[in-house]
């Protein structure tokens, strides 16, 4: 079983929502399109207060080549073009929509589409156009990631389904009850690479997913479906390539560079609603869990969508939770209030009774060196952190710093509780910062 | 909105093994070695690790009392180093011997370079020599069954024949805790199963003994000579517990091998050129000093950068 060294197996909560189907939830309050939703420069929106939009229109345009459109989800009237509260508790510009609930869509909306007579650059207009960025929480836009410098050296072209996130179940239920959507969605890309094969790595925890993806791709000769070892960051995308290919990346290169393009289940999903069903980004599907709420579950919403209400779905907090997180608990963000809006790369939303973090104690480092043995990138975040308190970044860089994902690793399994992922990205923010100084 | 929830960085869920969880988990794995230890020498050896333990704790509670910091004797490192040292006593130590091992292990070693994780020599095994170069006559009388004689080491090193069994489980003179092959395995074979401690500092270390004691030793690979070389003066003891601490051992892969390699040519030369036969202790609080050092050149290639070859075609 391929697999990677380092990593952690924390408990994965996935039976909480597992086996529950995806829900279509309508939303009822306004709806709040923040500018940036994505990796690149802020779209700029192209409506204006009080003009009437339909569901699919375009309200914001990509601000650039790396950037991405906004599309709305509702139809009805702009009330207001202002700065609103966004996951990351930063204030964005966001376009406010009042939901008249007819949901009038723009012509051709939903029509079939044989994407085998579209030309590539058509599929990668319409990608771009219908707003598609990775949905697996980077946001990075989609029609970049599918034009790369060197087309023709792309031999592989992978689904990212580890779902190594614990908690996390939407692509997981995406791929037992649309298997053939994603199929669809990747049988799209591959027709940009003519020497690629597709791949779909899913981890080995999700035996019944592996079988329905199997079933799903018997008759495509250039799928495979790769079944991975179940151990986080597995789906982390360097790891995800290695174990496909045993190419190894740093952060100098793109996965293009090693000829593979690599994606989540939704961003593959997407990618099929965009290209064979006349369908925009407007949709994302979310795990509502955690041990607070009622009834853990997985929801279709329409991006826009006020966390609060689409959290009604999970009926209610059996105790008032603590915490609140967007995203999984690995890698996701803290949630201070529920009063921001569904974007693109909302992925859940995890009520814990109690704050793991708030409870435990900071001690001294016994330089154990478990944070040497979890980490993916083998990189020694204790020195790490060390050299970040220092504000040392030129020993941080050395050190292969700026490697760092994130994953969150090196915290979750230290003795001693201190926060390196933590100092870490500020190590790389400090790095960022001074270069920009130097510059 | 009323509610503010909780934000932190991420990650926001933590394993539930702490600090001192790990010192716990290696008290456990001292058990059947001080067990064994007070089977063997009876009520004294008892005594001499209660002494020391007292002590150890003790001192770390009433430094930080006066100092006015955290107290942190709760997280059990304290009971590990007094545990540790009295293993590595001969049974019949005075009481005051016991403390002021205890004293300067915790007081000058740990504390005064700022505690827990800040050592930088093995507490236990710097009061022990401290304690050796000092009062060399009590900590090299090794009683067993109220006769005064030599350490397994030292009958080989006169030219004596050994009896491997009682080496192996342990009836033969020695410290406390170092007697027992059998007893010291267990111990580290549960730390190895509960994954507080990985295989490669101890078996580098006792492989390069070995090799190193066969080729430049007269006795050269002699299997009697061979297995009284692991089993006797400490090294299990020091393999196993002390020269894989975390505080005084590397944090890279790399760097442990090195160590340990180091270690395990110090050790065949203390016992093949030096005065005594043993050498396990020096050659780990020696080694302790050079852990900066080795960890600077064998901080690790980053995930891709080492595989570039594997790069684009």
């Amino acid at each position: 079983m391929p697999t990677f060294k380092g990593g952690v197996h924390p408990y994965d909560g996935k039976d909480l929502s597992k086996d529950k189907p995806i829900v279509l939830v309508q939303p009822e309050g306004d709806m709040v399109f923040p500018v940036v939703q994505h990796i690149g420069a802020p779209a700029k929106p192209i409506v204006a207060v009080g003009d009437t939009v339909l569901v699919g229109q375009k309200i914001a345009e990509a601000g650039g080549f790396v950037s991405s459109n906004i599309i709305s989800s509702v139809s009805g009237k702009v009330k207001v073009i202002e700065p609103r509260l966004t996951v990351n508790g930063k204030k964005v510009l966001s376009i406010v929509i009042v939901n008249d609930e007819e949901y009038r869509t723009v012509p051709g909306f939903g029509e079939k589409r044989d994407y085998t007579k579209l030309s590539k650059d058509e599929i990668r207009e319409i990608v771009k156009e219908a707003g598609i960025v990775g949905l697996g929480g980077a946001g990075f836009p989609t029609h970049v990631k599918l034009a790369p410098k060197n087309p023709e050296a792309i031999d592989h072209v992978i689904v990212n389904a580890a779902e190594c996130e614990p908690y996390l179940t939407s692509d997981y239920r995406i791929m037992l009850e649309e298997p053939e959507k994603l199929v669809g969605g990747l049988k799209v890309m591959l027709s940009l690479f003519e020497k690629a094969k597709g791949v779909i790595a899913i981890e080995d925890n999700k035996p019944e997913a592996i079988r329905v993806m199997q079933q799903a791709v018997s008759g495509e000769s250039n799928i495979s479906v790769v079944s991975l070892k179940t151990k986080y960051p597995q789906g982390a995308e360097r790891q995800v390539i290695s174990m496909v290919t045993g190419r190894k990346i740093g952060s100098d290169r793109l996965p293009a560079d090693v000829g593979c393009i690599v994606d989540n289940v939704d961003t593959v999903i997407s990618i099929y609603n965009a290209v064979c069903e006349t369908t925009p980004l407007i949709r994302r599907i979310i795990t509502l869990t955690g041990d607070a709420v009622r009834n853990p579950v997985n929801v279709n919403v329409r991006i826009g969508m006020h966390y609060a209400e689409m959290l009604q779905q999970a009926e209610g907090f059996v105790e008032e939770p603590e915490k609140m997180i967007s995203g999984g608990p690995m890698m996701g963000q803290a949630l201070s209030t529920l009063n921001i809006p569904v974007t693109k790369t909302s992925s859940s939303l995890l009520a814990f009774k109690k704050d793991a973090v708030a409870a435990e104690q900071v001690t001294a480092c016994i330089r154990c060196g478990r944070c040497v043995s979890v980490c993916p990138m083998r990189l020694v975040p204790k020195k790490l952190a060390e050299v970040v308190l220092r504000e040392d970044y030129e020993a941080f860089e050395k050190m292969h710093g700026m490697e760092c994902y994130a994953c969150g690793s090196c915290t979750y399994v230290c003795p001693a509780k201190k926060p390196l992922t933590q100092l870490c990205v500020e190590g790389k923010q400090g790095v960022a910062a001074s270069r920009k100084a130097k510059a | 909105m009323s509610k503010i929830y909780n934000v932190s960085a991420s990650p926001h869920i933590r394993d539930h093994v702490n600090t001192t969880d790990i010192m716990f988990d290696v008290v456990v794995a001292l058990l059947p070695a001080s067990i064994f230890g007070i089977y063997n020498f009876g009520l004294s050896a008892f005594l001499t690790i209660l002494i020391t333990v007292a002590t150890c704790v003790l001192t770390e509670l009433v430094y930080e009392l006066l100092m006015k910091q955290r107290v942190t004797v709760g997280d059990l490192s304290a009971v590990v180093t007094g545990l540790l040292l009295a293993l590595n006593l001969p049974p019949t130590v005075p009481w005051w011997i016991c403390v002021l091992g205890g004293v300067f292990a915790i007081l000058v070693v740990k504390m005064l370079f700022g505690g827990i994780g800040q050592n930088i020599m093995n507490p236990a095994l710097a009061a022990r020599c401290f304690l050796l170069i000092s009062f060399a006559g009590h900590m090299t009388n090794f009683v067993m069954d109220g006769v005064s004689g030599p350490t397994p080491l030292a009958v080989l090193k006169e030219g004596g024949k050994l009896n491997l069994l009682s080496m192996f489980f342990g009836t033969t003179g020695g410290t406390i805790g170092e007697t027992s092959a059998l007893a010291i395995l267990l111990g580290a074979a549960y730390l190895l199963i509960k994954k507080v401690i990985t295989w490669r500092i101890p078996v580098i270390y006792i492989i390069t003994t070995v090799l190193f004691t066969g080729i430049f030793h007269k006795n050269g690979f002699a299997p009697e000579f061979m297995a009284a070389q692991v089993c006797g003066g400490g090294l299990l003891l020091g393999a196993f517990f002390m020269a894989n601490d975390y505080t005084t051992s590397p944090i890279t892969v790399w760097g442990q091998v090195i160590y340990a390699i180091i270690l395990g040519i110090l050790t065949g030369v203390f016992r093949t050129y030096g005065a005594s036969a043993e050498g396990v202790s020096y050659a780990i609080i020696l080694c302790n000093l050079l852990v900066p050092l080795i960890e600077k050149i064998t901080i690790p290639k980053s995930f891709g950068k080492a595989g570039a070859k594997h790069g684009n075609k």
